[in-house]
């Protein structure tokens, strides 16, 4: 009964969690060095691979999953799992990389790994549809839903601008790891969802971020719900009529993937990935000015790697 | 004797069917595939005969089944196939569990119950399903597990959801019980509540004097080939098998059973210890059971129909326009209902729909549910689509599969994407990016065709922009819009729904080099 007492710690644990993440510096969540001998990175871009594969690459050049998950922790993997669509239209994350992600926990030692998301459309047809559903069942995951307020539990956000407190997931409050997947599409409002939007499916009330500046909500939220780890999926990236997309002819195949501690480099680089320059995109320059992360790319130490 | 053993399987069939209508009307899983839900209804009449009407095809033909076995053997239907029958005999079963009743020969009350079906019928011919949708044995059924027994069920689910999920098992998952309207909640209780007095107290005297498709069976069972009769001979009049007639149709006293109330349930058959009842070819005596409508009874009736007729311009007259003036005049000007895809508007869904709830009950989204008036009393609780609480899925047309008289039909998926149900209206003023200067864009996120597309609005800000065009009305648009009380963007309905223009697209094109360097 290791989670009822998370439970109890309740709240206060998810904010040290939280607050530990923002003062610590990135990359060294858990102090341990880096055996790779050209790193530490910062980051790690990677094309040309299939998604498990390119993560795999990726993922080592980082030191092994084993640098962010320990022996009998529990992880909670955070993908775009938003709309009704197959695989191939790119709406969600691709689920031959969540399974990869999950797998790399177990190896690692983890107790459970947990996947959720508060979907925009029908949440059982989401997840099914997604094909994430039977990704994460047959690796050996338990995916979770998030269709329901009990869930969520409201915590504070002490350096939030608008967004004071929010009714967050008790997964990502609970698990002793976060780690956040997003896809890399267009959006009708924010320009790009990349991993800080990500966030919103991990809260309960999206529509008062909409309500209350919605770049300056993106940016709040993320000041306290850090994740240990992001991976950028950008193997199918939606182009344009994002975030739900239209059909298949919004996507082009760029096999790109990130992976960072940092959550507003990361969104800096994908940023670039699409053409894009990361000030025109509002949430990631108040992130960066309110110390989430780094934007400037140039100050980061990057691996990158053409498979 | 040899009669016995149909009462064990009458039991046996219904019982099973009863369960399989309820789990049909509760499930929120799956759990059947949609051919097999619009199979099991099959044989449900009044769904049937509307189904005949809007499709024309043998899938709808189960109606001439069940007029065949009425014309062979009675209303063999009331006690075996109408759900409503069943849950009565079940609501009597338990009643007599708590206090026995000895049931009695009741008068037939033959005004009433055909000039109820007169109107019934006559309202529905021209266009009025009010009281079909009020009445009719299937739809109180789907409305009573629908509304009643469903939240019931969905709240043990998530009760046990809550329990396994405390030991971090997910196979039960919370259903949130998002369509209640009072109204239909009020009148589906004050319905059942009446039943289970009257089943309890009288028997089946709903089926016999208020249901219309009782009196029209009960009419069609006047010609059956075999009956249900008392041998004079071996009667003693011991009265047990009147005791034991929930339809109270068995006069003892002169040995008669009018089988036009008979509901078939062969009870009787096994109260006789003495074989005094059972089937009886009845070919000879049809002329004599057509004597039994007196001339009096019979100009009952006539005028009890032309009073239900007179009163029909009324009840017509009383549908309002589809919504009423609640809302404000600058938002929200909503003219029309809007009704789901596979309807093809206002006029066919009224028409076809009697509000039995299969549809509420299994839409995934719940986007569908249950109104009171809001189609005016002609369509009195039939669902309408509410973007308050959710939106049409793009990828579903799961009512249209399982609607069982047609009113929603079958429409393929690919069809569905291109049908207009209703239109998006935008009003800039309630928006917030006009109101607070900030980016939105809900509704254009949720928009499945990229009719609601954000255009540049200064100030590195964008603002929805509606392609009518290419609008399918789905109202995803409409749920997803975060302003209060009044949305900024809303669907008004297309009273006859229109195909919109297959959106070409071009693909991007664009060519990615796997070798080339990042851009950071």
């Amino acid at each position: 009964m290791k989670r009822r007492d998370f439970l109890k710690k309740g709240i206060n644990a998810g904010i040290i969690a939280g607050t530990t993440m923002s003062i610590g510096s990135y990359g060294k969540i858990f102090g341990s060095p880096v055996v790779n001998p050209e790193g530490p990175y910062d980051m790690v871009a990677i094309k040309g691979g299939e998604p498990d594969f390119m993560f795999d690459r990726a993922i080592e050049s980082l030191g092994g999953m084993k640098e962010y998950v320990k022996q009998g922790q529990s992880v909670v993997v955070k993908p775009n799992i938003g709309w009704d669509a197959v695989p191939e239209r790119a709406a969600n994350t691709n689920p031959k990389l969540v399974a990869r992600i999950i797998e790399h926990c177990f190896d690692a030692g983890a107790k459970d790994v947990f996947v959720f998301d508060n979907t925009c459309d029908e949440w059982t047809k989401t997840y099914q549809n997604s094909g994430i559903e039977k990704a994460v069942k047959d690796a050996g995951g338990k995916i979770v839903p998030g269709n329901s307020e009990k869930y969520y539990r409201e915590i504070e956000i002490p350096d939030g601008k608008k967004l004071k407190n929010a009714k967050v997931h008790e997964l990502i409050l609970d698990s002793d790891v976060f780690i956040n997947v997003p896809v890399l599409k267009s959006h009708s409002s924010t320009r790009l969802t990349i991993a800080m939007k990500n966030l919103m499916g991990i809260v309960w009330d999206r529509m008062f971020w909409h309500r209350n500046d919605l770049h300056q909500c993106i940016a709040d939220c993320a000041s306290i719900c850090k994740p240990d780890l992001n991976i950028v999926d950008a193997y199918n990236v939606m182009m344009e009529n994002g975030p739900r997309g239209v059909s298949i002819d919004d996507v082009v195949a760029m096999k790109q993937q990130l992976i960072s501690t940092d959550i507003v480099a990361i969104d800096a680089a994908a940023t670039k990935l699409v053409d894009l320059e990361p000030n025109e995109i509002n949430y990631i320059v108040f992130a960066d000015e309110m110390g989430i992360g780094n934007r400037n790319l140039k100050e980061l130490s990057i691996n990158r790697i053409i498979v | 004797m040899k009669f016995r053993h149909l009462r064990t399987i009458r039991i046996i069939i219904s019982l099973l069917l009863l369960i399989i209508s309820t789990f049909l009307f509760l499930d929120f899983n799956d759990f059947f595939s949609t051919e097999f839900i619009s199979g099991f209804f099959y044989l449900q009449f009044i769904p049937s005969v509307l189904n005949f009407i809007t499709t024309f095809s043998i899938a709808a033909s189960g109606f001439i089944i069940v007029i065949i076995t009425i014309v062979l053997f009675g209303r063999v239907y009331c006690s075996t196939i109408c759900p409503l029958g069943i849950l009565q005999d079940v609501i009597i079963y338990l009643s007599n569990k708590i206090r026995k009743r000895k049931f009695v020969f009741l008068k037939a009350r033959n005004f009433l119950r055909y000039s109820i079906m007169i109107a019934s019928v006559g309202l529905a011919v021209f266009g009025s399903m009010v009281l079909i949708n009020l009445l009719d044995p299937y739809s109180n059924f789907g409305r009573i597990v629908s509304n009643l027994i469903r939240p019931v069920y969905y709240g043990v689910n998530n009760l046990l959801a809550g329990i396994f999920e405390s030991f971090n098992n997910y196979y039960f998952f919370t259903v949130e019980v998002k369509d209640s309207d009072l109204l239909t909640i009020i009148f589906t209780a004050i319905f059942l509540v009446t039943l289970i007095f009257l089943a309890s107290t009288r028997g089946r005297i709903f089926c016999n004097t208020i249901c219309p498709l009782g009196s029209l069976m009960g009419l069609i069972s006047k010609i059956s080939i075999f009956k249900i009769k008392i041998d004079e001979k071996a009667c003693i009049s011991c009265r047990k098998c009147e005791f034991v007639c929930k339809a109270g149709c068995i006069d003892t006293k002169n040995k008669t059973i009018d089988f036009s109330r008979c509901i078939n349930c062969f009870d009787c058959f096994s109260a006789c210890n003495l074989n005094g009842i059972s089937y009886k070819l009845s070919l000879k005596e049809s002329k004599k059971n057509n004597s039994e409508l007196s001339d009096k009874s019979r100009r009952k009736i006539i005028s009890g129909a032309t009073l239900g007729l007179l009163g029909l311009p009324f009840i017509l007259k009383a549908k309002s326009g589809i919504l009423p003036e609640k809302l404000t005049k600058v938002v929200e000007q909503k003219t029309t209902q809007v009704c789901p895809p596979g309807s093809n508007g206002l006029n066919h869904f009224t028409e076809f729909c009697i509000a039995c709830q299969l549809c509420v009950s299994n839409c995934p989204t719940k986007v569908l549910q249950p109104s009171f008036l809001e189609y005016g009393l002609k369509g009195i609780m039939q669902p309408k689509m509410d973007f308050y609480t959710s939106f049409c899925n793009f990828e579903c047309v799961k009512c249209s599969e399982i609607c069982p008289t047609g009113a929603i039909l079958p429409i393929e998926l690919e069809n569905k994407k291109l049908t207009q149900i209703g239109i998006a209206h935008f009003i800039k003023e309630n928006c917030i990016v006009y109101t607070e200067n900030t980016d939105c864009g809900a509704c254009s996120e949720h928009c499945p065709t990229k009719a609601v597309d954000m255009i540049p609005y200064g100030n590195n800000l964008r603002i929805p922009e509606v392609d009518s065009e290419i609008c399918i009305g789905c109202g995803a648009c409409e749920y997803a819009c975060p302003t209060k009380p009044y949305k900024a963007i809303f669907v008004d309905g297309n009273a006859l729904h229109l195909k919109i223009e297959k959106t070409k697209q071009k693909s991007s094109g664009k060519k990615v080099d796997y070798k080339e360097e990042f851009p950071f």
